[in-house]
């Protein structure tokens, strides 16, 4: 009964990996990545798709904070804009649809040296994923979530999406879409988002300028940015784009970035709405909770091993 | 008590004798706030510390509080396989309790009542078993006081247990103190001032009192606890630090369990949105670089199998539980049934192979929760451990496992690669090998995991032929660990004319069934099956031995009458000899049911 029949000698890493290990490099001595070490697969994005702005500026991130490799950790979910991975030359996850926010979170909460980036389009987001996304801003995981909202299903063809606005003729709503829209920023914000930012893909300084932010924020940060789909519905976002006519009202300087219900305000008109940072506080992270718990909990078995931790508890079992 | 089954009349007086017993089966029935479970868990860990085998069996309404709730325990001094077809002692609080159980006695055995709330005693029972009536209600009030009234009911006829099994006082008093620490003192007090009322009670109208015989495993130390128990510290000891689940009866008492132990280790347990939540947490935590375990039962096992179809296609380590219980939807929350192997083995969109594996009992259900994580690790994939209610709500004592040899330690290693392809085609063994995020490879080429199919770095490919490859490599490192499956041994002669084919919590009954048949000069033998996908190979060679192939399982016998495990037995060997022997009546295997519905299939 106690012979097991697959006992765990050699088995190392999540498997039991038996590679060539190469010697680590001194941190000082490395070098920032340069563009072309931090691109992979060339997107599959039709030309003129606003997400290929969003991966270049991501890549523009990693430059600029001299990232290395293996620290970075990209995840999605399905939809155009979460193919995000493939074109990231580091260690990336393709999940599931509308499912990318618990992944991230398990990667998150399990891995406190990563940073997580998880990309995504509005239906994975606030449709199928609407629950995730509620739960994960509440338990403030730390990550960054980018939303790459185009208002339509792109991957599947031109469906009405959660952000769609009212009215919007796709194929199934060809009389025009008559669900009232979610509105992103209102959604985070009550959700218990701990930083909340809105950005277009047209305006790429501002894109990086908040992808930077969020990164630095110690909990869960979420970004709206606005990506055109050529596609299925070019135009959707003219009237926020000077070059087309449109404005880019920047948040007013004088916000308080603290204050909810001025967030909220904020996010009152949707075309073209605010740019910026809406709302940031600082309320403790999940995995900051969890590592307090950890450390209550470990103090009181401070130099045991875990077997005799075990045994204790079995020994009051006999 | 299988020493001492005379119906004696009940003198009117005098002291009771004492008979000697190998075994006793005690039956106790109330409501559930009576705290039954309770008793029972006290007889259970006495048991377990008198070095006698002890198996219960206990069902509880989904109602919580309120409604009927039994308790049954099987003490013996030697080797228990099931709860027990009969009980030789009843202990009924209500009329309700005496009415659905009286049945369950054996002719001439005890019913020890309230008689505060039993009051219609038919006549013709009077002469099958032997009654014992006590105003319970009224006796823990003298005893303890009207406050303590309905908590102390349960305490005060642990004492009158006790008393009829000469059971050790000392012993019981030392576990109502643990049980009852830290708390009030007072409380503790209580509990022992209603137990020694109960056990000081004369019992003068008991014909007998009993005493075991000593237990054969003397020398053993014992450890007693419940299925779902030994499942989650299986799961530690087997160096699982992160879980993610929802809450769903009977899965979240592991849950709860690994919420609360997993910190001490450095580990910790997500209570999540929705149970989609929790598997996409537990592989996204797999693929961080150790080994992580959700779980759940019916209606969640649901709900994770698109993702769980993720980790057969990306090759990523995962542990699922799913302590079946009866289906399909919300079916019979609170009780037993083995119909989820087909979700277990097949629940997925696509060609998805994954690993099955049931275990058999309270102990095995460690055991095989550290075999679960490392044929995870070692094939990268996820694997299924299918208990059951029948398992999970009862306990059992065991052999105190050798921690220091079993525990292990599965952190992750980062030591940077030169190169690296998760999913390399010409890889010897066939297996995928992830890196862990936070790996350097220094080529500089990373790779992705992903559900789309892929080509070796795990970048999206539609090509037909990697298809066809992909494919047969996921499949073929599985078959190549039912290659490496050890054959089961039949439970009895290696031929004859029956062989029970048993999985999961079937086996105990199984088993006893087949001692019982030979006993009565039947040819039957049995065989268990541990490993349900992929089966291990040889079983043909054994089913030849047979004349009749019997695959004992609680499912539906479905369409063509076979239950779900008969199904397969079927398809993989085309033999008519296997027949499925199936009931879906929510409780565990009586021995008598397996050999009435043996003969009737045989003749
Ligand atoms: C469970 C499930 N349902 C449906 C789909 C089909 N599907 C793929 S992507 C998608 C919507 C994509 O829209 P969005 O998330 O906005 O991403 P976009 O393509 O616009 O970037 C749908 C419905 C799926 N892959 N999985
Ligand atoms: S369909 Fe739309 S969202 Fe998808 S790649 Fe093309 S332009 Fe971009
Ligand atoms: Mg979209």
């Amino acid at each position: 009964m106690t012979a097991l029949s697959f006992p765990s000698e050699n088995l190392t890493r999540t498997g039991n990996l038996n590679l060539t290990p190469v010697p680590p490099i001194p941190e000082g001595e490395r070098k920032g990545l340069t563009k072309k070490e931090v691109a992979a697969d060339h997107p599959t994005w039709c030309p003129g798709c606003g997400d290929f702005s969003v991966l270049a500026l991501y890549f523009k991130l990693i430059e600029k904070r001299k990232m290395h490799h293996e620290k970075i950790t990209t995840v999605a979910g399905i939809g155009c804009s979460s193919r995000f991975p493939y074109f990231v030359q580091a260690h990336g996850a393709h999940f599931i649809h509308g499912r990318a926010l618990p992944f991230a979170t398990g990667v998150s909460l399990s891995r406190p040296d990563l940073h997580v980036f998880v990309f995504g389009g509005d239906g994975d987001a606030f449709s199928i994923g609407g629950n995730h996304f509620t739960h994960t801003a509440r338990k403030n995981v730390k990550l960054t979530y980018c939303v790459m909202d185009n208002n339509v299903y792109g991957l599947t063809k031109n469906q009405t999406s959660p952000t769609s606005p009212l009215g919007y003729k796709s194929k199934t709503d060809v009389w025009g879409s008559g669900d009232r829209p979610v509105n992103p920023m209102k959604q985070a914000i009550c959700a218990g988002a701990t930083f909340v930012a809105r950005t277009t893909h047209t305006n790429p300084n501002h894109v990086l300028q908040m992808m930077e932010a969020a990164m630095d924020h110690d909990g869960f940060s979420f970004i709206e940015c606005l990506s055109e789909c050529v596609e299925f519905y070019p135009g959707a976002f003219d009237g926020a784009n000077p070059r087309k006519g449109g404005q880019f009202p920047e948040v007013p300087k004088d916000h308080d970035v603290t204050d909810e219900y001025a967030a909220y305000k904020l996010a009152e008109d949707l075309m073209p709405g605010k740019f910026g940072i809406f709302y940031k506080v600082n309320r403790p992270t999940k995995n900051a909770n969890e590592a307090k718990i950890v450390s209550t909990n470990r103090e009181k078995f401070a130099a045991l091993p875990d077997w005799q931790i075990l045994q204790k508890n079995f020994d009051r079992m006999k | 008590m299988s020493d001492a089954t005379t119906a004696t009349p009940a003198p009117t007086g005098g002291t009771p004798e004492v008979s000697h017993i190998s075994e006793a089966v005690i039956r106790i029935a109330g409501n559930s706030q009576d705290g039954i479970q309770a008793i029972g868990g006290f007889l259970a860990r006495l048991a377990g510390r008198s070095e006698q085998e002890v198996m219960t069996f206990m069902t509880i309404p989904s109602t919580i509080s309120g409604g009927p709730s039994i308790f049954q325990v099987r003490i013996g001094s030697g080797e228990v396989l099931s709860a027990g077809d009969e009980a030789d002692v009843l202990l009924c609080f209500y009329q309700h309790s005496y009415e659905g159980h009286v049945g369950s006695l054996k002719k001439g055995g005890i019913v020890l009542y309230d008689s505060d709330h039993v009051k219609e005693i038919p006549q013709e029972n009077l002469s099958k078993y032997r009654h014992i009536g006590l105003p319970i209600s009224s006796l823990v009030v003298e005893a303890i006081g009207g406050t303590g009234r309905d908590k102390g009911k349960n305490v005060y006829s642990l004492g009158l247990i006790a008393k009829m099994f000469n059971l050790d006082v000392p012993k019981l008093h030392r576990l109502l103190s643990e049980r009852f620490a830290g708390k009030d003192p007072k409380v503790a007090e209580t509990a022992i001032a209603a137990f020694n009322g109960g056990y000081s009670h004369t019992l003068a109208t008991a014909a007998e009192l009993f005493k075991f015989k000593p237990g054969e495993n003397v020398g053993h130390n014992q450890i007693v606890m419940g299925g779902n128990e030994a499942l989650a510290y299986g799961l530690i000891a087997a160096g699982v630090r992160f879980g993610a689940g929802y809450p769903i009866t009977p899965w979240s008492d592991i849950m709860e369990l690994l919420r609360k132990e997993l910190p001490k280790y450095g580990g910790s347990f997500i209570q999540c949105e929705d149970e989609i939540a929790s598997v996409a947490m537990a592989i996204g935590a797999s693929w961080g670089g150790r080994v992580a375990v959700t779980g759940s039962s019916g209606p969640g096992i649901s709900l994770k199998t698109e993702a769980i179809g993720w980790a057969v296609m990306a090759e990523v380590p995962l542990v699922v539980v799913d302590v079946q219980r009866g289906g399909p939807s919300t079916g019979m929350p609170t009780n037993v049934e083995q119909s989820d192997l087909n979700i277990a083995c097949f629940g997925g969109h696509g060609d998805s192979p994954r690993v099955v594996i049931a275990p058999s009992s309270v102990e095995d259900c460690f055991y095989t929760a550290i075999e679960a994580v490392n044929i995870a690790r070692k094939y990268s994939t996820p694997v299924i451990i299918l208990t059951d209610q029948g398992i999970a709500s009862r306990i059992e004592a065991f052999k105190m496992p050798e921690l220091e040899k079993i525990c292990q330690d599965i952190s992750p290693d980062f030591t940077p690669v030169a190169d690296h392809k998760p999913y390399d085609l010409a890889a010897t063994d066939g297996i995928t090998r992830h890196l862990a995020p936070g790996t350097r490879v220094a080529s500089g080429k990373y790779p992705v995991v992903t559900g789309l199919e892929h080509d070796e770095l795990g970048h999206p490919t539609g090509s037909p032929k990697l298809h066809v490859q992909m494919t047969a490599k996921r499949r073929n490192k599985l078959k190549k660990l039912g290659a490496d499956l050890p054959t089961p041994t039949v439970f009895g002669p290696s031929e004859g004319q029956v062989l029970l084919v048993s999985w999961g919590s079937s086996k105990g009954p199984v088993e006893e069934a087949v001692k019982q048949a030979r006993a009565a000069g039947d040819a039957v033998s049995g065989l268990h099956i541990k490993y349900l996908n992929p089966l291990p190979n040889g079983l043909e060679k054994i089913f030849e031995a047979f004349s009749h192939v019997l695959v004992v399982e609680l499912n539906d016998e479905g369409f063509y009458g076979y239950g779900q495990l008969g199904a397969v037995l079927r398809a993989r060997y085309c033999d008519p000899k296997i027949r499925g022997l199936t009931k879906v009546d929510g409780l565990t295997w009586k021995i008598r049911e397996i050999l009435d519905r043996v003969k009737a299939m045989t003749k």
